[in-house]
């Protein structure tokens, strides 16, 4: 714990991407002050740390931000060497960065879009859901471990946990149904594990805010996409 | 180009000559002085390997060391630079590290999509679909700022991935008369564009220019898109005039 310096994270309560970063710095034991942006009223500061994309989470280290969930995972791991996210290896390296992708483009974004479309988008959104499911599956089995990590949580783990405590809400939003428990027990057990975690578990957002929040956001998409078609 | 390290190591990439995510891996490849086997995949026609190899996504480019496969061509080119120290291809300094890959993401999730977008319009979709290319450039040319090139003075991640725009993107746009990506506009990513092409690691695996156009688009893309652009380049697809 040689690094010193202020540590920022500018977040955004229900942000899963924000989450990662909370999980990382909680998992290394690195104190940080956490500054939370509202999102859709976008302060200075965030589009003065962010000018390209405006988003969070943006974290700042010594003064200079970094953007983007996954890269600032990867430094996170980098500065703070204890309890590393990413194995040693380089070919171990680059089957926790392809997982990792996987997680964030195949499960988490296709569970979402399914949440937020209807009819036949909705129908593709969930099967492709539901394949993406398939093959985290399968991948857990192989590995036979607790988390992706192996006994201890990695870099997989943080990047795919958010579908930990917001899948069965985006489901029941949605109406759809993706984690079949007994479809899916490797998933269904290793969330299980994660979420029993002190330090996962710690401050996560409420249900029934989450809930309010993800019923109010999806109905807001689904009416963009209708004025899109009349248009 | 000499093969550094004490063993014999097998390389091989399955590839597909068009694929700049697959000349991604052999720009890094030849930064390193890496000796493999490349093989070139019928993408209408998938061979066993790449099935076997590739199984979540069936795609190249595979970059194969000795035996054991690695997937997805940012992935790759992480998975070069931590095997091979030479030549590094990304920063020491880990905020300047996170700052490369930032800009290699935003290469190529938005930079490259809303370039290929412009390929395919039709002429009503073209203005837009330019003006979000123009937006993405413009961002882009501004992080170039008075950089030779995009990792300094020697090219790194971030040319790598932008090899899209640094050549086959200026071919195909010359082609079809489109006016997206020119000197005028950009005259940083120009200029950048040109000495990236002329860097040898470059120059090794750039297909001849003609070759590129006779070829685009690859088959795989179906017969409908493959007769839309020979067409196109039959009628030097025109952007519609501003009265209309």
């Amino acid at each position: 714990m040689e690094e010193t310096g202020g540590v920022k994270l500018l977040g955004f309560w229900v942000s899963p991407f924000a989450q990662r970063v909370k999980w990382a710095l909680k998992l290394k034991g690195v104190q940080y002050e956490y500054i939370e942006e509202d999102i859709y009223n976008k302060s200075p500061l965030l589009s003065k740390l962010n000018p390209v994309y405006g988003m969070v989470p943006v974290l700042v280290h010594n003064g200079k931000p970094i953007s983007e969930s996954i890269i600032i995972l990867e430094y996170i791991d980098e500065v703070w060497k204890q309890a590393p996210l990413l194995p040693q290896d380089p070919y171990e390296r680059a089957q926790a960065r392809f997982w990792a992708k996987f997680a964030e483009e195949k499960v988490r974004q296709s569970v979402w879009e399914a949440m937020c479309s209807s009819g036949e988008e909705k129908q593709k959104a969930v099967k492709s859901a539901v394949e993406a499911f398939e093959e985290f599956e399968k991948e857990l089995k192989r590995r036979g471990t607790k988390f992706f990590g192996g006994e201890t949580i990695g870099f997989v783990d943080i990047v795919a946990g958010c579908i930990s405590y917001q899948l069965a809400l985006h489901e029941e939003v949605g109406s759809i149904k993706i984690l079949d428990s007994s479809k899916f027990p490797a998933i269904s057990e290793w969330i299980k594990n994660f979420l029993n975690h002190p330090l996962i578990n710690e401050g996560l957002p409420q249900k029934d805010q989450m809930f309010a929040y993800f019923s109010k956001r999806s109905k807001e998409i689904a009416s963009q996409k209708m004025s899109h078609k009349t248009a | 180009m000499s093969s550094r390290g004490s063993k014999m190591e097998e390389v091989k990439l399955f590839g597909y000559w068009v694929s700049p995510f697959c000349r991604s891996v052999e720009i890094a490849l030849n930064i390193k002085g890496i000796q493999y086997e490349y093989i070139e995949e019928d993408l209408t026609n998938k061979s066993p390997q790449l099935l076997q190899y590739n199984p979540v996504y069936k795609k190249i480019p595979v970059l194969l060391h000795n035996g054991k496969p690695i997937v997805e061509s940012m992935v790759i080119l992480e998975y070069i630079d931590e095997t091979w120290k030479n030549n590094p291809i990304l920063p020491e300094d880990p905020f300047e590290k996170a700052r490369a890959r930032f800009w290699a993401n935003f290469v190529d999730q938005k930079c490259f999509p809303a370039l290929w977008k412009t390929i395919w319009s039709t002429s009503e979709q073209y203005e837009q679909n330019k003006a979000e290319a123009l937006e993405r450039l413009k961002v882009l040319e501004n992080e170039l700022g008075g950089k030779r090139f995009f990792g300094g003075d020697s090219i790194g991640m971030v040319d790598i991935v932008a090899n899209f725009i640094g050549f086959s993107f200026r071919t195909i746009q010359e082609a079809l008369k489109l006016d997206v990506f020119t000197e005028d506009n950009f005259p940083k990513l120009w200029e950048w564009a040109e000495n990236f092409a002329n860097c040898s690691p470059v120059k090794k695996c750039l297909p001849p220019q003609d070759k590129l156009i006779a070829n685009f688009p690859p088959a795989y893309m179906g017969k409908t898109l493959v007769s839309s652009f020979q067409s196109r380049l039959q009628l030097q697809f025109h952007p519609p005039a501003a009265a209309k």
